[in-house]
């Protein structure tokens, strides 16, 4: 009874059961509407939201420096990969400083980000920035070095040059490995932009998750956590979709 | 055998080498791979060079196909010596190297010399090999026969008057190795450009060569015509006995 469908619907059963288990409880007055209200009242809060407008303009603030930011950290990481990867002497000057600034987390270095950059936009893009950095550099890296010597042989040996072997053979051959950095980039990502909205910010899902729990508005604090677990979903859900289509030519990712 | 002095009298006329191989030596560090090698590939010639593992000759192909470079001596192709990868070459290894991200049809198309006619020169080169229906598959789901015979349709879109053959068939099942030594020597026959087949079995060595080579620590130490008709007949007394012979020598070293 394996089915498409039924494999599609299983991973829900669980957060759904949890979810009527919430809403009965709710109902029933067990939990309490101050310490934790319905998903009821949270659905009703984000409905409210909308409709005032502050909703869908707090999304589109998070979602904007969240892709800004994945945008620069992710070309950085992949371009000094690329380079690391290749070039043995590349490799040698700069992977020894890359990987000492890796392992300062980056969260704990806000209070000098604030000094370099004060607290507007270029804070959190730049904490944003390192974030997604380091995973997608890494596994760009070791992307390059695990491809089957044998295919770059073949590659000059039937007069592919640099472009065309880059673009034919190391490119693909590095791309399975590029795209879980992607996934564990997005997770991080995620993180630090829910710590960066919260350095003096107004606008942004953290923001507004702050400045609720500050009116004591946990229903609205509710709806930011439940935002920012779907947001998380569905973007690990489309990165899975893509290396379904760029990977389709292995057996591993095809789940036929 | 009369056909066979014919053949023998054009190929003393058409001996111009192709690939001239001076007086080579090669060293990895401190050992010494290939000893003062002198070799001579000519055109339409079908050359093997057999002996046991880790004699050389590996490298000897390597170093023909311009991805190694000699320590000593110079490779000539067309009396040019050869700096970096040789152009008018191709290599086809034990293992297919096709690239799994790229259908079949890419694959081989990737070695076309003219990016415009790419999809109908290979595939005319899949039908050569009996593949073309296979033109859509991903890599990864063909057999190790079929991979090979990709890897082949790959080197004959390339069309390069030099293939070099690196033990291609040694993964390969007995029955498929059959099949593939005729199919080599048809398209050989038909395309008439040089192969350099470097090969563990002697067997397939005096089956398809014109001359074979018995390589030993580094230095050619045997050297035989083939003379015989082809297709050769493998029980014939004749094939037998010079199987015998070259199967001997490799023992002996």
């Amino acid at each position: 009874m394996k089915s498409a469908t039924v494999s599609q619907l299983l991973p829900w059963l669980l957060p759904l059961g949890l979810l009527a288990v919430w809403q009965s409880l709710s109902s029933a007055g067990i939990l309490s509407a101050r310490i934790l209200p319905s998903p009821v009242a949270v659905l009703g809060a984000g409905i409210h939201l909308t409709q005032t407008g502050e909703l869908p303009l707090h999304l589109f603030e998070s979602f904007r420096r969240a892709s800004t930011g994945l945008l620069i950290g992710g070309s950085l990481g992949f371009l000094l990969g690329l380079v690391n990867g290749v070039s043995w002497i590349a490799d040698k000057l700069f992977d020894s400083s890359v990987q000492m600034v890796r392992n300062i987390p980056h969260l704990a270095m806000i209070p000098l980000v604030i000094l370099w950059f004060g607290i507007g936009e270029q804070a959190k893009l730049f904490l944003i920035t390192i974030g997604v950095f380091f995973p997608i550099y890494i596994n760009t890296v070791h992307g390059v070095r695990s491809i089957d010597s044998r295919l770059i042989e073949m590659g000059q040996s039937y007069g592919l040059g640099r472009f065309g072997l880059f673009w034919n053979v190391i490119l693909p051959g590095a791309l399975p490995s590029i795209l879980v950095g992607l996934r564990y980039a997005l997770g991080i990502m995620w993180l630090t932009l829910i710590v960066a909205e919260t350095i003096a910010c107004d606008n942004g899902i953290g923001y507004m998750t702050m400045n609720a729990r500050d009116f004591m508005q946990t229903d609205v604090v509710l709806l930011g956590i439940c935002l920012y677990a779907l947001l998380g979903k569905t973007a690990d859900m489309i990165t899975r979709l893509l290396e379904r289509w760029l990977l389709r030519w292995n057996p591993a990712y095809n789940t036929t | 055998m009369p056909q066979a002095i014919i053949d023998q009298t054009i190929r003393d006329i058409r001996r111009t080498p192709l690939v001239q191989v001076s007086r080579v030596s090669k060293e990895f560090g401190k050992e010494r791979v290939l000893r003062e090698i002198d070799l001579e590939v000519d055109q339409h010639e079908l050359l093997a060079v057999v002996g046991r593992s880790g004699c050389g000759k590996s490298t000897l192909l390597r170093l023909l196909a311009g991805i190694e470079t000699a320590s000593e001596g110079q490779v000539l192709v067309a009396g040019r010596a050869l700096k970096g990868p040789n152009r008018v070459a191709r290599l086809m290894f034990q293992s297919s190297a096709l690239l799994p991200w790229k259908t079949v049809l890419g694959n081989v198309a990737l070695a076309a010399p003219h990016r415009k006619y790419r999809s109908t020169v290979a595939m005319e080169a899949l039908s050569q090999v009996g593949l073309a229906e296979r033109a859509k598959s991903w890599p990864s789901i063909l057999s190790g026969g079929q991979q090979q015979r990709v890897a082949l349709a790959r080197a004959l879109a390339s069309q390069a008057p030099l293939l070099l053959l690196d033990e291609p068939l040694g993964a390969l099942d007995a029955l498929t190795r059959l099949k593939m030594q005729g199919l080599i020597e048809t398209i050989w026959n038909k395309r008439r450009f040089s192969i350099v087949l470097v090969t563990h079995d002697v067997e397939e060595a005096v089956a398809l060569a014109d001359r074979v080579l018995v390589m030993e620590r580094g230095q050619l130490v045997l050297e035989r015509e083939i003379l015989l008709p082809r297709p050769r007949t493998r029980t014939s007394a004749e094939f037998v006995k010079l199987k015998e012979e070259i199967l001997l020598r490799v023992i002996q070293s």
